[in-house]
C-alpha cells in the first residue's frame, strides 16, 4: 500500500524504508505529501511551488480557522450547569490567566526563598544555627509544573518500555519458538486498558516502596509503570516483525562470513530492523501519552491529567475554559512528541549501514 | 435553628455548655466515663519531619488546613506543608495508609473503620476534630416539586423547618409503584453523610437498607437505595438523574441551588444539633515516631480554627476568598460564601440564618471526644457495617485507640500557656459529652451507654440481629 504512494524521485533509502515497513509501520509512514508531489510533477514548476505552499500552509490555516469559527458559533449553544461551553476567546483568556497564576506563583516562590534566606541570616546573626531552615517551596503546582511532571513521567515510562520491548522483540523475531511462546500473552496483554492496570500497579508499588522518603515519589513511579505497561506492545511487535523479515540472503551472507552471535546482532539484525523499531517506538510514545493523562486523572498522580480532574471537581465558572485550554495543550504536546519521534525515525532509516 | 444561631460565637454560652456537659458526665455512672479528665501527652522536642504533605477533599470544611497554610501558622510552627487535593475519600485514605500523605482532612468514620478493619485495615488516629456541622441534604427539583405542596408552611409562606423525611414517603411509594428504585447519593460508606442521611430517612420512617458481612452496597431491605459518589460529582450525578437526592458537605449543596438543579431540604445541624464532622487523621506510627511534629501541626491547625471563628466570623469573608482558589475548594466565591458566612440558602429566595452551619473552634469543636467516636461506631452497628454485637467496653476501647484527646491537649495546652488561645476554649473533660439531646427524632444519646442507645431505634439492628443477603435475621 505504501509503495503506491512512493514517488519515483524520492531518495532511494526512503523508498526502501517504506517498503520495509510492517503493517503498522505502513499506516504511520503514509503521508499525503508524496501523493500531491507526484501529481504536481506533471505541472509547471511555478504551479508546483504554489501547490506546495497551498498544501503546506494555506489549507491547514483554512482548516484551523474554519474549526475555530464553528467552535465560536456552536459553543454558546451548549448550556451546561457551569454556564455555556466556553468559546475560543474564553479559552484564550483562561490560558492567559493560567500564565498569570504561574507568574504569581513564581513571585511567591521567590518571596518565600528570600524570606527564608533573611530568616536564616537573622538566625545565624543571633547565634542560633539550629534555626536555619532549608525548605523547598511548598506552593501548589502551577499548570507549567504539571506539564513538566507529565513529560517526565511519560519519558520514564517510554524509556522503560523501550528497554523491555526491544530485546524481547529481537528474540521473538529471531526465534520462531520464542515468538510462538509469547505471542498469545502479547495478544492478550496488548488490548488491556491503563485503567485496568492501575489498581494492580498501585497496590504492588505501594507494597514495594516502603521507605518513608523514597528516591522517586510513589505516584510518579505508578504513573510511569502504567505508561510502560501500555506502551510496551507496539515497540515489541514492530521489533519482532522487523527482525523476522530480514532478507534471508543477508543472514546467509552472515553464515558464510561466520559472524558470531554478537556480530550478527549488531551488524545485521539491528541495522536491518531499526526502521521498524523506531516506527514501533513512535507508536508507543503516542499510546504512552494518551495513557498517562488517563492514569493521572484516575490515580490523582500529579500532572496534566490531575489538573483536568481537579478543575472538573472545582466546578467553578472558569473550570470548563481551563479544562479546554489543557486539552489543547495536551494535543499540542502529543503532536510535538510525535513529530520528534518521526524525525528520529527518518534519521534511523537514513543512517542504515545495510 | 433559632436556638443555635444565638449560641454560636458566644463564650458565655460555651462555658455554660461545658458546665452542663461536665455535670452530665459526672453523673454518667459508667466505669469508663467516670469523670476522670483526659491527661495531655508530653510532646516536646525538635521538629523531626518539617516537610509534610497533607491531603484534602474539595469541601469547605478543609478550611482549617488552607488557613493554617495561607495565614502562615504551619510556617510559624516550623513546618513546610504541601496541601494536595484528592479525587475521592478512598484515594485519600490509601494515600495516608500508604504514606504518600502524612495526614489528611478525613471523615470521622475513616480512622475508626480502618482501625476496626472495615475496609482497608490500618492503625489510624484522629487527634483533632476539624469542625461541627457543615452538611446538608439536597433533593432534585422533581422530588422537591412532588413534596413541596404537602409541607407545613409558616406565616411567611415558607416551609417550616426541620423538614421530616416522612414527606418523602409518598414519593418513594410512587417510585415503587412505577417499578423504579429511589436512589440517593452519599460520599463514602463510613462517611458522616451516610449516617446522617440514614438517620434522617429512618427518623421519617423510611428504611435506608442494611450492610451485610461482605456486602458493601448497604441496600438490603431498603426503601431508599444509597450509593457512593465523590462530593464534587454530586451535582452532576443529580443532574444526570442517577440519584434523586444526596447528602454532602459544602459547597456542593449550594452548587445545586446556584445551578438550579436541586433544593437543600435540611442541614445536618437540624438532624443532630452541633454534630461532630471531619477529623484530622494520620497514622498512629507517624504520631509515635514524630511526636513534636504532630504537636506542631496540631497547634497550627488549632490556631487556624480559632482564626476562622474569631470575632463572630469576621474573617470568614477572607476565608471564602482563600477557599475559592483553584488549588483549594475552587468553586466560585459566591457559592462558597452562601454557606460560610452565617446564612444558608435552601431555595432561591429562601435564605435563612445558619450561624452554626460551620463551627471550627467554638463549642470545643476541635476536641476529639470519645463519645463522638462511639456515636459513629453505634451507627456502624445500627446499619450492619459491624456485623455482630459488641459489648460497651469494645466501643470504649475502640474509641480510645482512635480518638486521641491526649495529643490534642498537648498541643492546645501549650497554646494556652503561650497565650494564643484562651484557657476556657480547652475543655477539662473525661472525653464524654454526657447525655446529648438535639436529634431530629428526639432520641437522646449517651456515649457511655452505646448498647442502650442502639436499643432506642425502631429502624436499625437490635441486639442479637445479623444481616444476610436475604434480610435481617435473629431476635
Amino acid at each position: 500500500m505504501a509503495t503506491a504512494y512512493v514517488d519515483p524521485d524520492q531518495p532511494a533509502d526512503a523508498a526502501v524504508a517504506a517498503n520495509d515497513s510492517s503493517p503498522t509501520g505502513k499506516a504511520m509512514l503514509k503521508d499525503t505529501a508524496p501523493v500531491e508531489a507526484s501529481i504536481a510533477a506533471e505541472a509547471s514548476p511555478a504551479m508546483l511551488k504554489l501547490k506546495a505552499i497551498g498544501t503546506a500552509i494555506l489549507w491547514p490555516v483554512v482548516g484551523i480557522i474554519a474549526f475555530i469559527g464553528l467552535w465560536a458559533l456552536l459553543a454558546p449553544q451548549v448550556d451546561t450547569s457551569l454556564g455555556t461551553l466556553p468559546g475560543p476567546v474564553e479559552v484564550g483568556e483562561a490560558g492567559i490567566s493560567l500564565y498569570g497564576e504561574y507568574s504569581a506563583a513564581k513571585e511567591a516562590e521567590g518571596a518565600f526563598y528570600a524570606q527564608q534566606e533573611a530568616n536564616n541570616q537573622a538566625a545565624i546573626a543571633a547565634g542560633n544555627p539550629g534555626g536555619v531552615r532549608d525548605f523547598e517551596y511548598a506552593g501548589p503546582p502551577t499548570f507549567l509544573d504539571q506539564i513538566f511532571t507529565s513529560l517526565q513521567t511519560v519519558a520514564l515510562g517510554f524509556v522503560l518500555a523501550t528497554i523491555f520491548a526491544v530485546p524481547i522483540g529481537l528474540m521473538a523475531g529471531l526465534s520462531t519458538r520464542f515468538n510462538a511462546a509469547i505471542n498469545p500473552l502479547v495478544q492478550i496483554m496488548k488490548p488491556v486498558s491503563p485503567l485496568a492496570w492501575l489498581p494492580i500497579v498501585t497496590m504492588v508499588i505501594s507494597a514495594m516502596i516502603t521507605s518513608a522518603d523514597p528516591l522517586l515519589p510513589k505516584a510518579f513511579v505508578i504513573s510511569a509503570l502504567v505508561v510502560m505497561l501500555c506502551s510496551l506492545w507496539p515497540t515489541l511487535i514492530n521489533t519482532a516483525v522487523g527482525t523476522s523479515s530480514i532478507d534471508k540472503d543477508l543472514l546467509n551472507v552472515g553464515k558464510v562470513l561466520r559472524l558470531g552471535w554478537f556480530d550478527k546482532l549488531t551488524k545485521l539484525v539491528l541495522p536491518a530492523s531499526l526502521p521498524y523499531i523506531f516506527t514501533g517506538m513512535r507508536l508507543s510514545l503516542g499510546v504512552g501519552w494518551m495513557v498517562l493523562i488517563a492514569a493521572e486523572m484516575l490515580a490523582q498522580n500529579p500532572g496534566l491529567g490531575k489538573f483536568v480532574w481537579d478543575e472538573f471537581q472545582n466546578g467553578s465558572s472558569q473550570s470548563l475554559a481551563r479544562i479546554m485550554f489543557a486539552v489543547i495543550v495536551i494535543g499540542l504536546i502529543g503532536f510535538l512528541l510525535d513529530r520528534g519521534m518521526m524525525t528520529l525515525q527518518s534519521l534511523a532509516s537514513k543512517n542504515r549501514t545495510v | 435553628m433559632k436556638k443555635l444561631s444565638s449560641f454560636k460565637f458566644d463564650r458565655r454560652g460555651v462555658v455554660a455548655a461545658v458546665l452542663a456537659s461536665a455535670a452530665l458526665a459526672a453523673c454518667g455512672g459508667s466505669p469508663e466515663a467516670s469523670g476522670e479528665s483526659v491527661v495531655a501527652a508530653s510532646l516536646d522536642g525538635e521538629i523531626e519531619k518539617p516537610n509534610l504533605k497533607f491531603g484534602f477533599i474539595k469541601l469547605t470544611d478543609m478550611a482549617p488546613l488552607a488557613i493554617a497554610k495561607e495565614k502562615g501558622y504551619f510556617a510559624e510552627e516550623g513546618l513546610n506543608v504541601t496541601l494536595e487535593p484528592q479525587a475521592n475519600w478512598k484515594v485519600l485514605l490509601d494515600g495516608v495508609i500508604g504514606g504518600q500523605l502524612d495526614g489528611a482532612h478525613m471523615l470521622a468514620g475513616q480512622p475508626l473503620a480502618a482501625t476496626i478493619g472495615y475496609g482497608t485495615k490500618a492503625d489510624l488516629i484522629a487527634p483533632l476534630s476539624l469542625d461541627l456541622n457543615g452538611n446538608a441534604i439536597t433533593l432534585s427539583n422533581k422530588v422537591w416539586d412532588m413534596i413541596k405542596a404537602d409541607l407545613p408552611k409558616g406565616e411567611d409562606g415558607k416551609p417550616v423547618h426541620p423538614i421530616s423525611a416522612e414527606h418523602l414517603k409518598p414519593v418513594v411509594a410512587e417510585f415503587e409503584s412505577q417499578g423504579k428504585p429511589f436512589n440517593m447519593g452519599m460520599v463514602f460508606p463510613v462517611s458522616t453523610h451516610n449516617y446522617e442521611l440514614r438517620y434522617w430517612l429512618a427518623a421519617g420512617g423510611l428504611k435506608p437498607g442494611y450492610y451485610s458481612d461482605g456486602d458493601v452496597q448497604g441496600v438490603i431491605d431498603a426503601d431508599v437505595k444509597l450509593s457512593v459518589t465523590p462530593p464534587p460529582q454530586m451535582p452532576a450525578t443529580l443532574e444526570a438523574g442517577t440519584i434523586e437526592g444526596y447528602c454532602v458537605g459544602e459547597p456542593w449543596n449550594q452548587a445545586a441551588v446556584f445551578k438550579e438543579i436541586g433544593v437543600p431540604v435540611i442541614t445536618d445541624d437540624q438532624i443532630w444539633n452541633d454534630n461532630p464532622e471531619k477529623v484530622f487523621g494520620l497514622r498512629e506510627d507517624f504520631a509515635e515516631k514524630y511526636p513534636a511534629t504532630t504537636a506542631a501541626m496540631l497547634r497550627a491547625i488549632i490556631k487556624a480554627q480559632q482564626w476562622l471563628d474569631a470575632d463572630g466570623g469576621a474573617n470568614r469573608k477572607e476565608a471564602v476568598e482563600i477557599l475559592s482558589r483553584p488549588n483549594y475548594v475552587g468553586a466560585d466565591e459566591e457559592v462558597i460564601a452562601a454557606s460560610m458566612t452565617g446564612v444558608f440558602t435552601f431555595e432561591p429566595g429562601d435564605t435563612r440564618e445558619a450561624e452554626g452551619f460551620n463551627i471550627f473552634f467554638d463549642k470545643f469543636a476541635g476536641y476529639p471526644y470519645y463519645s463522638d467516636a462511639i456515636w459513629y461506631l453505634t451507627q456502624m452497628r445500627r446499619w450492619g457495617q459491624i456485623a455482630d454485637d459488641k459489648d460497651d467496653n469494645w466501643y470504649f476501647d475502640t474509641a480510645k485507640a482512635v480518638y486521641r484527646p491526649d495529643l490534642y491537649l498537648a498541643a492546645a495546652n501549650s497554646l494556652v500557656e503561650d497565650g494564643v488561645i484562651p484557657a476556657e476554649s480547652v475543655p477539662d473533660t473525661d472525653g464524654f459529652r454526657g447525655e446529648q439531646a438535639g436529634f431530629i427524632d428526639g432520641v437522646t444519646y449517651d456515649g457511655s451507654k452505646p448498647n442502650a442507645y442502639l436499643a432506642k431505634f425502631s429502624i436499625g439492628l437490635k441486639q442479637g440481629q445479623t444481616v444476610t443477603a436475604a434480610g435481617v435475621s435473629g431476635t
